[in-house]
């Protein structure tokens, strides 16, 4: 059984509950405490677990970042919270060059088990700054997990194990979907890191995403399926380690793939699937693996520029009649 | 050489065992480092590396005056820093040279000595990243509840990044047990501290913060010491952060390939009359706290030392290859991209 939960607050279950299960789990970051969360993520934990757990920060990523970090090397299990990644660009340094680092660095003998989390993408007209996705950008650097999912039953499964875990991991959100339920099982559940899930199964074509885009995605997919094509869609939940495996498995099925990645397209997650299909799965593809992202631009402010930057469920079936070598 | 008798009146203000592990120390320290620049001249040392001859009267005066549960981070000058907190001469040269016996395996280098048994936290290249790191740690010990302290340090350079800004103040704002210790050694590489900014006076930094501040000359182990003590005394009773700008100078280059033309002979020449390991052994000598006989076994100690270590790191194995996938993750089957 379970309940209708939305995306805040299955992740902030995660949170409490494994706070309640281990006193070096803390939250910091900005206006997390006495404003309940920019995005009421938060809300309420100042009250159950009183100030010395949820820490209101002032306005400075890098330092309270590198606080996180040094807070892991001692013993701690720091969850910190960022208002938006686009401000967690600030905090880089600490996340790249020091969190992913220290065990490298220090031959195993100094640990870094930190979450890093935040809402990531675009969220309406929020024009250049505020509208930017980082999964591929923390991908790149060994050291480091990255998780993206909205699903609130995965992402707070998910948020458990990165809690748990004994690498820094970076949680990507969705400040859209803070409000997007989902059922949510009672009880005690962990989602296993690096695990893709088959959200819908099909035989004609594999559509691959993560994040808010699986919304379009899965509204193509009803479309194809309208129109007889039969769409398998796949959430990665996580960037990295990537579940290239699960990937692969089902382009051997429909030699047919569309990545769908609300990042830019240069070097993106969605090249990085490409790569993987090619590789392993060459003598399957009946069409060039074929992607969906957000425009190679800034996103200007105007509703206009917005429809034309983000992938959407006519621009996915597009791509799907392409890779079929239909008519559109 | 005939000993001088010139004893003064006064007595020695710290006892003899403190004098004779400054001396000791802060000589280890000095001759490691010139053995590592014969190394680096030789190519058996390679990267980056940065001495921290000149400077070794601030490890010396920190060190004694702390205790080994506390934690000290730096920087990237920090051969001394690892020495002082324990660190092995064998684990340090061997860690130069890149062997499998260093203290991180030949993972680090210069820049990077970590010991969690000596709470010694790195061994840090990104210039004033480890001022937050030091917080932290500082924040984890007041959150566990223990009485220890963080000696957070960093150099003169450092002090002109904003993390050091958003640090303090955070610091300040939670009264956090962390000792900052700017060692000003004059010059950001080839930039002098004048040419950075209005404030020269790198203490008055904390001015800003509300935080106890205080200029000390970095070239005496006793002024440190002393002032290390009355910043520690005050952070382990619970009044938070405490800012130390300790006046030091590196006889060297900033690293191996700077030939440190910057600065005049004469300034170098009028620090070296300062020199804190002979300040040490004048004390030592004028005051009779201890003979020639025990100031030349510690000379001998020291030198032997420094030979095995060299020994130890030439004759230590290569680190395996296969060890670059290990301590990348803590999760032991991590699926690295192998294609």
């Amino acid at each position: 059984m379970g309940r209708m939960l939305a995306l805040r607050d299955a992740l902030r279950e995660a949170m409490s509950e494994e706070m309640r299960r281990d006193d070096t789990v803390f939250l910091m970051g900005e206006e997390v405490a006495e404003y309940n969360g920019a995005y009421k993520v938060s809300k309420g934990m100042l009250d159950e677990f009183g100030s010395k757990r949820v820490i209101d920060t002032p306005i400075a990523e890098l330092g309270f970042a590198g606080i996180g970090v040094g807070a892991a090397m001692n013993g701690l299990r720091p969850i910190i919270e960022f208002m938006t990644w686009n401000f967690a660009v600030l905090a880089f340094d600490q996340i790249v060059n020091n969190a992913a680092k220290t065990l490298s660095q220090s031959a195993g003998q100094f640990k870094c088990p930190i979450v890093f989390r935040g809402p990531t993408g675009s969220a309406g007209q929020l024009a250049q700054q505020h509208s930017q996705t980082f999964e591929s950008w923390m991908a790149n650097v060994p050291g480091l997990k990255v998780i993206s999912c909205v699903d609130p039953a995965d992402a707070k499964g998910l948020l458990k194990s990165a809690i748990r875990d004994d690498d820094p991991v970076c949680v990507m959100e969705s400040e859209l979907l803070y409000g997007h339920t989902g059922e949510v099982p009672d009880g005690e559940y962990l989602v296993p890191i690096g695990v893709a899930a088959v959200r819908r199964h099909g035989t004609d074509v594999t559509l691959v995403s993560f994040n808010k885009m699986m919304l379009p995605t899965l509204e193509a997919a009803d479309i194809l399926a309208s129109e007889g094509i039969s769409a398998e869609v796949i959430d990665l939940r996580t960037i990295r380690p990537l579940d290239a495996r699960t990937v692969i498995e089902s382009v051997k099925k429909t030699n047919r793939i569309v990545v769908i990645d609300e990042s830019w397209p240069f070097a993106g997650v969605s090249a990085e699937v490409a790569y993987v299909v090619q590789k392993h799965a060459f003598d399957y593809l009946d069409a060039p693996v074929t992607r969906i992202n957000a425009a190679d631009t800034s996103l200007g402010y105007a509703p206009t520029f917005v429809e034309e930057y983000l992938p959407n469920a006519g621009k996915i079936v597009r791509a799907v009649k392409e890779v079929m070598y239909m008519r559109y | 050489m005939v000993a001088r008798k010139k004893k003064t009146d006064s007595a020695p203000a710290h006892p003899k065992e403190r004098y004779l592990y400054w001396y000791e120390l802060m000589l280890r320290i000095r001759r490691f480092e010139e053995r590592a620049l014969v190394m680096y001249g030789q190519q058996k040392i390679r990267g980056f590396c940065h001495v921290y001859i000149g400077q070794e009267a601030v490890a010396a005066g920190i060190e004694s005056a702390i205790r080994r549960e506390d934690c000290i981070v730096t920087a990237y000058r920090q051969h001394g820093t690892a020495l002082g907190r324990g660190v092995t001469s064998r684990e340090a040269m061997a860690e130069l040279f890149g062997k499998a016996t260093g203290i991180v395996k030949g993972k680090g280098g210069s820049m990077h000595f970590f010991s969690a048994k000596h709470r010694y936290f790195g061994g840090n290249g990104i210039v004033g990243a480890q001022i937050p790191i030091g917080t932290g740690i500082a924040f984890a010990e007041k959150y566990k509840g223990t009485d220890n302290l963080c000696v957070t340090m960093f150099g003169d350079g450092a002090a002109r990044q904003g993390a050091l800004h958003e640090s303090f103040n955070m610091a300040m704002a939670w009264k956090l047990p962390v000792l900052y210790i700017v060692e000003n050694n004059g010059y950001a590489m080839g930039t002098s501290v004048s040419r950075t900014s209005n404030v020269v006076e790198l203490y008055k930094l904390g001015a800003s913060y509300d935080m106890p501040s205080e200029p000390v000359d970095g070239m005496n182990p006793e002024a440190v010491h002393e002032a290390v003590s009355r910043a520690a005394e005050y952070i382990r009773a619970g009044n938070g952060p405490y800012f130390l700008e300790v006046r030091t100078y590196r006889y060297k280059g900033h690293s191996v390939s700077d030939p440190a033309k910057y600065r005049t002979k004469e300034e170098v020449e009028a620090y070296k009359e300062r020199d804190p390991i002979k300040l040490i052994e004048s004390i030592i000598r004028d005051k009779e706290i201890a003979t020639e006989q025990e100031l030349q076994a510690i000379r001998d100690l020291i030198k032997e030392e420094i030979d095995d270590c060299v020994r130890f790191a030439e004759e230590s194995p290569w680190p395996d290859p296969s060890e670059l996938y290990t301590d990348n993750y803590v999760q032991a089957d991590y699926p690295f991209i192998r294609d």
